[in-house]
C-alpha cells in the first residue's frame, strides 16, 4: 500500500495505491490519526488504484468518520472500483459515507 | 494440482493467501465482484486466525485447502490456536461502530453475508473453519 497526499487550500487529497488489508491498513490509520489532518475542511480519498479492501481497511474509515463529522470535516471517496465499492455496500457503508464517481463531483460536493 | 497452502501466522502472509485463492479461482468464470468477495471472505477468516487465534506468533501456522464439486466451492482453513466461539458472536451494528469509533469487528459479518455456509469445528486442539460458496 502506497499512500500519497496533495494539499489544495483547505482540502487534502489522499491517494491510495494498492491493497488495504489487516497488514497494510496500519499506515492508513497513522495517516488519518495525524493531528494535522484536523486542520483541513475536506478530505478527498482517490480510490482509483485501490485494488482491494478488507474489514481492517474499512475499520480505519469507520473509526475516524464520527471524529471528522464532529469537526465538520467532509470525507469523500471517489474513483472507486466497482469491486471495492461492493465491499462498502455489503455492510451498508455506502449509506453512511460519501462515495462519488470522480474528482469533479468530489470537489463540487466538498464545496457545498 | 496443489490445492493447499500453509503459512506462518504473520499478517504479511495474508497477501500470499489471497494470491493463492485468486489463482485457484482463475480456473472458473467469475465476475470481478464475485471473485473479490470470495477472496475477501477467505482473507477475513485467515486474518482473524492469524491475529486473534494465534496472536501473530510466527512459530504457528494456518493451512487453507480449496476444492470444488458440482459448482460448490469449499474452503477449509485449519489452525491450532484459540477456537472461535460462535455462541459469543454478535452481528455488528455499523452505525454504532461509527458513533463510538470502533475499528474492528465487521470481518465475520462480511464472511456471513458473502458465503452460502460458514462452519466452525474444533476437535482436540485443531480448529477447522469451512466456507462454502455456490458458483454455478
Amino acid at each position: 500500500m502506497k499512500i500519497t497526499h496533495e494539499i489544495k487550500d483547505t482540502t487534502i487529497i489522499i491517494t491510495l495505491d494498492g491493497e488495504l488489508d489487516a497488514s497494510s491498513s496500519v499506515i492508513l490509520d497513522e495517516e488519518l490519526s495525524d493531528p494535522e489532518i484536523m486542520t483541513y475542511s475536506k478530505i478527498l480519498v482517490d480510490c482509483e488504484s485501490l485494488n482491494y479492501i478488507s474489514s481492517a481497511g474499512l475499520g480505519v474509515f469507520i473509526s475516524h468518520l464520527q471524529r471528522f463529522e464532529d469537526a465538520q470535516i467532509k470525507l469523500i471517496f471517489y474513483n472507486m472500483q466497482d469491486k471495492v465499492r461492493n465491499v462498502f455496500e455489503i455492510l451498508g457503508l455506502d449509506l453512511l459515507m460519501t462515495i462519488v464517481s470522480d474528482y469533479e463531483e468530489a470537489m463540487t460536493i466538498a464545496d457545498e | 494440482m496443489n490445492n493447499t497452502i500453509t503459512v506462518s501466522c504473520t499478517k504479511k502472509n495474508l497477501k500470499p493467501i489471497r494470491d493463492f485463492v485468486t489463482d485457484y479461482l482463475a480456473g472458473f468464470t467469475l465476475s470481478d465482484i464475485l471473485m473479490n468477495q470470495i477472496v475477501l471472505a477467505v482473507d477475513e477468516i485467515c486474518a482473524n486466525l492469524i491475529i486473534h487465534a494465534n496472536q501473530e506468533d510466527p512459530s504457528k501456522s494456518i493451512s487453507l485447502n480449496v476444492s470444488e464439486k458440482s459448482g460448490m466451492l469449499r474452503f477449509e482453513i485449519t489452525d491450532n490456536g484459540v477456537a472461535f466461539r460462535r455462541s459469543e458472536y454478535k452481528e455488528p451494528n455499523i452505525e454504532e461502530h461509527v458513533r463510538i469509533g470502533k475499528k474492528g469487528g465487521v470481518g465475520i459479518a462480511l464472511v456471513n453475508r458473502i458465503m452460502d455456509k460458514v462452519e466452525f469445528e474444533t476437535a482436540g486442539n485443531k480448529n477447522t473453519c469451512l466456507l462454502y460458496k455456490k458458483i454455478k
